[in-house]
């Protein structure tokens, strides 16, 4: 391969990757943050359900 | 039956954006006056048309969401947009890159790079709005009006390069009556641009499970202040 403006077709790539790879790590992020988040209102809903049908 | 066509697709991805860097790197010649650099096209024209194209087709989605009112294609839209975002900011990065070889500058104010980063903007902006917005139904339709102020200006980008006189390159690909590639370096180019819509399938999938997941928290937080 030539070795003319080598670099910038290194930065090129490096960068398409990068925006992938981040968008992908910013998609597991977010995933597991409403996992926890649906985990967390299930869990209050089914402490608070047992108490009202007590009260009503 | 849905994680098995995701994990299918998922691997022909990986096999094909392994045999597409193979053939960029290995067996293309590089190009006569950019030598090695010219090779950043095969990311950034496949980017570039499926960021334009993606707004585009987020607009019928949203449309279809307007007349039906079905969070379902909202979903589909806004997965669509953000995808797109993705692929916008790619070809924004890799176009500066590669102007910087081919024309001694990082950016130029035509009418292409400018509309270009317009439309960057407009998709930043209907990201933003959604996460601002936490009522579903206002949310769902603010973002499908700003949708269609997108679509509009991703087909100005497209145009562009035949309704003015740019800096950027006139259409290259044969499919646009370019015919300025060699038949073997197009066809990677086309390779590429398929493994890109496979990819971006999948993070468009993978998106719409979470803004389900996101619907079934509120729509779960809703019943527990109900309660």
């Amino acid at each position: 391969m030539d070795q003319t403006n080598y670099s910038f077709m290194f930065y090129g790539f490096a960068a398409a990757w990068i925006i992938v790879v981040g968008y992908l790590v910013l998609l597991g992020l977010r995933e597991r943050k409403l996992k926890q988040q649906l985990e967390q209102v299930k869990a209050l809903i089914a402490t608070d359900s047992p108490s009202r049908s007590r009260i009503s | 039956m849905r994680d098995k066509i995701f994990y299918g697709l998922s691997a022909a991805t990986a096999l094909l954006l392994i045999r597409n860097l193979y053939m960029i790197f290995m067996v293309l010649p590089d190009e006569l006056n950019q030598g090695a650099a010219y090779r950043i096209f095969y990311f950034h024209v496949p980017s570039a048309m499926l960021g334009m194209s993606g707004i585009g087709i987020a607009l019928i989605f949203s449309v279809l969401y307007l007349i039906t009112k079905d969070f379902r294609w909202d979903s589909i839209a806004a997965g669509i947009t953000e995808v797109s975002m993705v692929f916008c900011t790619m070809f924004l990065v890799t176009g500066s890159l590669w102007g910087r070889i081919a024309w001694g500058v990082w950016w130029a104010w035509d009418p292409r790079l400018t509309s270009a980063l317009v439309l960057w903007l407009i998709g930043s902006g209907y990201l933003m709005l959604r996460r601002a917005i936490d009522e579903p139904t206002t949310r769902a339709r603010l973002s499908a009006v700003l949708s269609i102020f997108g679509s509009v200006n991703s087909y100005i980008v497209w145009k562009s390069i035949e309704w003015y006189r740019t800096q950027h390159p006139q259409p290259v690909l044969s499919i646009r009556n370019g015919g300025g590639m060699a038949p073997g370096m197009e066809a990677t180019m086309y390779w590429n641009l398929l493994a890109l819509v496979m990819l971006g399938v999948l993070l468009v999938m993978i998106h719409m499970r979470q803004e389900t997941m996101s619907r079934d928290v509120e729509a779960l937080r809703r019943y527990a202040h109900a309660l």
